[in-house]
């Protein structure tokens, strides 16, 4: 499977750091299997499972660095990319601000990998995916859906003597199922490293369920909205604003962080007291890598706490120039508190609950201000009760206001939320409900 | 060979391999300083079989005998896996087997022969042309080269090897104000990435238009913040193509419309074929919308599609009209009693060995109009309206109705002139009403290639890349709204 042990890890990256003639070298080594199972229109479409293994060369000579990456890991193959990060390396500018390779590290062992996930064979998917497609068959819908898994394991080594190993199993599963007429759809999905916690049979009852009810929607004015977010949606935008917390872009001027007149906003308050995000690896939400890519290790980092901004995300060489530790940081989690999404609903006068966002991309970075379309589920609620679907609409929102005009927080769970329903950042995020949610336009699309 | 037989003795009717090896290089400046130098090389095969009408794949790094026949035997295992939950039978299209095809893209000079010092000085020098501007701060450049050298078979008979070559170069540049109140960026969008050699770098002489870039990122600081309403809009080709992109080209998707891509990419508003087929009015009279994969130059140009299909070019709009979709040799069947072409169009492609193949969009091209108009001549026609260059943010809804896009350079239009520089410019509409207002063209002359290097489609997420070519064009009484103003 390719799954490197921590001994075969540390031979490999050992085995390359001895071909190096570089003055500093750096040895990345990752292989796993990256496995899926895609239907559509009620029937498997496609699947695949793809076992691959790629080793990343960095060498330096003073402040000239540069890396080369390869899967041919033969002894020929190996040399070859050692050699090549060694040429290029020689023939680049020097770089001021490159920094020598860390030193060795200590790192706490997170444990991400299961079984459950790595052993999920072709076999298993297709239950898994027909229990989607028997309910939809069933009820005369059309499901499609994406179940994908990734078992592998990454190593970082370098010529200092540092040394960091780490396994993980990580999947996601996310189902679409649409009335046959097209006026309904509805989404469901999860996340997360152990398979076992999964329910497909409930993820099609979401589903089934959110596709008949979103059927013939009606339009609404657009406007400002209380919305309720479904914590999938809360984890397509939240994203956002951490990734925004570049501390060196903040110090030079070109950030939503940066304060006018100089300098950044760590110790401002930005959102609502009751928001604290965070990153934390060892969280059993998240059990995300323990270490960078550089060997850095991760710590648990609160970006914001009662709404005040405590630190923002500084690379080694920003770190040392500002003179703080630099960041290392895995896994995002926003803390919330005790209402289930049904109190969140049950204490709405008139407001939009959303299942999920779509099609987000930048408008302007000063405000961190974001466009995007509801999708899958957009109903409309009144008087502490869901009464109709409602059209889906294009907001033009920033998730900094978003979190300044929190009304209530739910119980953070972990999502799947990236659009694509690819595996990504591990993410728990509460439901939410927040006022004066902008929604600039209606869309005619199902 | 020993892939198909291994497939074929498992019981697959149909097998394809395919082996690749990509080189990619990337050259990232910041300033004065290379942010990044790097280069990959990665090899392996990939086995789709197709047993009793169910798809099965996969792949592997390792180019040895006993791993070939495992990975062979494992797609088998996944089809048969596959088929116990399926109801509906895959049937693929004829083709005629390519027996020995061999294509590579027009590239005269190899990128990865090209000096790597010479790439960094490129860009350094191109940077400090920027940094010379008054109020230009900091400046990002990179090139980024692939070569893919793809060869494919399958238990047709065909056998095909293809050399591809992608070049992008970039830059972006950022102006601040004195006090931290604003900033404001400038991409290099009058350059667009081609499937060409390092030739396309040379020609694009980064070095001598990083000073507008600089200036125009300058210039936006004090430009005015725009007043919403509804103006007519003259689009510049470096603009258009990913209008033209998001619009038109990905409704056009077979598969989409099928509801193969629900879950993720979306569905279209182009559906059901048999009720939009020669029916549907996607835009006015002036819009044919040619795809093709035969396009010098573009990005999506090959010899043969990842199933072995020659290149083709096919019209999906003829003036306003629908006509046919995007297809693989598995889609052709659906649609053909309709369009009356039973062969695919050439549409499949995988990102690389690791990835199954399935529908990708080839170039989509607008055709120039028949007059010998460009950008000048549309503004000068116009009363009120703004001029756009250049790609903002894009966002279009799963369906491909509503969308909202911005640019790099907006300019008010008054009176057939423009009128200085606007910001905060995005426009929304709704896709058929949008391409209804479509008034003018610009010919021949206006016309250029334009690129999307990387756009993300299927579960996993794979990337294409795509070109696209168009004249300038105006649009009339579109929606735009400001979005300095929101927050």
């Amino acid at each position: 499977m390719s799954i490197f042990t921590r001994e075969q890890a540390r031979e490999l990256t050992q085995r390359v750091l001895a071909m190096s003639r570089a003055e500093s070298c750096r040895v990345s080594v990752n292989g796993g299997l990256e496995a899926n199972t895609r239907f559509a229109a009620n029937d498997i479409s496609t699947s695949g499972d793809a076992t691959n293994a790629g080793v990343n060369v960095r060498s330096g000579f003073g402040r000239r660095t540069a890396s080369s990456s390869t899967n041919i890991l033969t002894e020929e193959g190996l040399r070859r990319a050692v050699e090549m990060s060694e040429r290029l390396a020689r023939l680049a500018p020097e770089d001021r601000e490159a920094l020598p390779e860390l030193g060795p590290q200590t790192y706490r062992e997170v444990p991400a990998f299961f079984d459950s996930t790595a052993n999920l064979d072709p076999t298993r998917r297709a239950d898994a995916a027909s229990a989607v497609m028997g309910p939809a068959r069933q009820g005369g819908l059309q499901a499609s859906g994406f179940i994908s898994l990734r078992a592998g394991s990454t190593a970082v080594a370098n010529s200092l003597g540092l040394f960091a190993y780490h396994r993980g199993t990580n999947f996601a599963f996310t189902t679409t199922v649409r009335t046959e007429d097209g006026t309904g759809s509805g989404w469901a999905g999860t996340a997360g490293n152990d398979w076992r916690r999964v329910n497909p049979s409930e993820l099609a009852a979401t589903a089934v369920r959110k596709a008949r009810e979103s059927a013939n929607s009606v339009a609404i004015e657009p406007g400002r909205y209380t919305v309720v977010l479904e914590p999938t949606a809360v984890a397509n935008l939240l994203g956002l604003l951490v990734g925004a917390m570049n501390a060196r872009a903040a110090d030079e001027g070109r950030s939503f962080f940066s304060k006018r007149g100089g300098g950044n906003k760590i110790g401002e308050r930005v959102v609502d007291e009751r928001v604290t995000i965070l990153s934390d690896p060892w969280d059993p939400d998240l059990l995300a890598q323990p270490f960078g890519g550089d060997g850095q290790p991760n710590q648990r980092t609160v970006w914001i706490e009662g709404g005040v901004v405590r630190t923002l995300n500084y690379d080694r060489y920003w770190a040392q120039r500002q003179n703080v530790a630099p960041t290392g940081a895995a896994g995002l989690k926003m803390m919330g508190g005790e209402a289930s999404l049904d109190d969140l609903v049950r204490s709405t006068e008139r407001g939009v609950l959303v299942t999920r966002f779509w099609y987000i991309r930048g408008l302007d970075p000063r405000s961190i201000l974001y466009t995007g379309l509801t999708r899958d589920g957009t109903f409309l609620i009144e008087n502490g009760r869901i009464t109709r679907a409602v059209r889906n609409m294009r907001f033009n929102e920033s998730p900094v206001t978003m979190l300044n005009n929190l009304e209530l927080l739910g119980r953070p769970i972990r999502v799947s939320g990236s659009e694509s329903g690819d595996i990504g950042q591990a993410v728990a995020v509460p439901p939410l409900k927040t006022r004066d949610f902008n929604f600039q336009s209606i869309s005619d699309a199902v | 060979m020993l892939a198909l037989d291994a497939a074929r003795s498992a019981g697959a009717s149909y097998a394809d391999v395919r082996i690749s090896r990509t080189r990619t290089q990337s050259v990232a400046t910041r300033e004065d300083r290379v942010t990044n130098l790097s280069d990959s090389d990665t090899l392996g095969f990939g086995v789709r079989v197709l047993v009793n009408g169910a798809w099965g794949f996969a792949a592997s790094r390792d180019l040895v005998r006993d791993e070939v026949q495992r990975v062979a035997r494992v797609a088998v295992q996944q089809a048969r896996a596959n088929r116990r939950a399926s109801q509906r039978p895959v049937v693929l299209a004829p083709t005629e087997p390519v027996r020995d095809g061999r294509w590579s893209s027009p590239a005269r000079v190899d990128p990865f022969t090209v000096p790597i010092e010479d790439k960094v000085a490129l860009l350094l020098a191109a940077n400090q042309a920027a940094l010379r501007v008054r109020g230009a701060r900091f400046v990002t450049s990179a090139l980024f080269f692939l070569k893919d050298e793809r060869t494919f078979a399958n238990s047709e008979g065909s056998f095909t090897v293809q050399n591809l070559y992608r070049v992008l170069p970039q830059m972006n540049v950022t102006a601040v104000a004195a006090d931290n109140s604003d900033f404001q960026s400038r991409a290099s969008d009058e350059i667009q990435p081609m499937g060409r050699g390092y030739e396309h770098v040379t020609d694009s002489d980064l070095g001598g238009k990083a000073q507008m870039w600089a200036e125009q990122a300058v210039e936006k600081l004090s430009a005015r913040s725009v007043e919403p309403g509804r103006y007519d809009l003259v689009l510049n080709p470096t603009h258009l193509f990913l209008t033209i992109h998001e619009s038109v080209a990905h409704p056009t998707e077979l598969d989409r419309a099928m509801g193969y891509e629900a879950n993720y990419a979306g569905t279209s508003f182009v559906a059901p074929p048999a009720r939009v087929i020669n029916q549907l009015r996607f835009g006015s009279e002036l819009m044919t919308i040619r795809a093709d994969r035969r396009q010098e130059g573009g990005l999506a140009t090959t010899g043969w599609d990842d199933e072995g299909v020659p290149a083709d070019d096919w019209l999906l709009i003829d003036r306003g009209v629908f006509k046919d979709y995007q297809t693989t040799r598995e889609q052709a069947a659906w649609i053909s009693e309709l369009t009356g072409v039973s062969r695919s169009h050439g549409c499949s492609y995988a990102q690389t060995w690791a990835d199954v193949q399935f529908q990708r969009m080839p170039n989509v091209s607008l055709l120039p109009g028949t007059q010998d108009l460009v950008d000048q001549d549309l503004i000068a026609a116009t009363e009120r309206g703004i001029y756009i260059v250049g790609r903002g943010a894009y966002s279009i809804d799963q369906q491909r109705y509503n969308f909202q896009f911005g640019g790099q350079a907006f300019y008010e239009i008054r009176n057939g002139r423009l009128n200085g520089m606007l910001k905060d410019v995005t426009y929304q509409a709704r896709t058929p009403d949008f391409w209804a207002s479509l008034d003018m063209l610009g010919g021949d002359r206006s016309y250029q290639l334009c690129g999307s290097f990387n756009d993300g489609k299927g579960q996993p997420s794979q990337s294409n890349a795509v070109s696209h070519g168009c004249p300038a064009a105006r649009f009339r009484n579109v929606a735009v709204i400001n979005t300095g103003r929101q927050t």
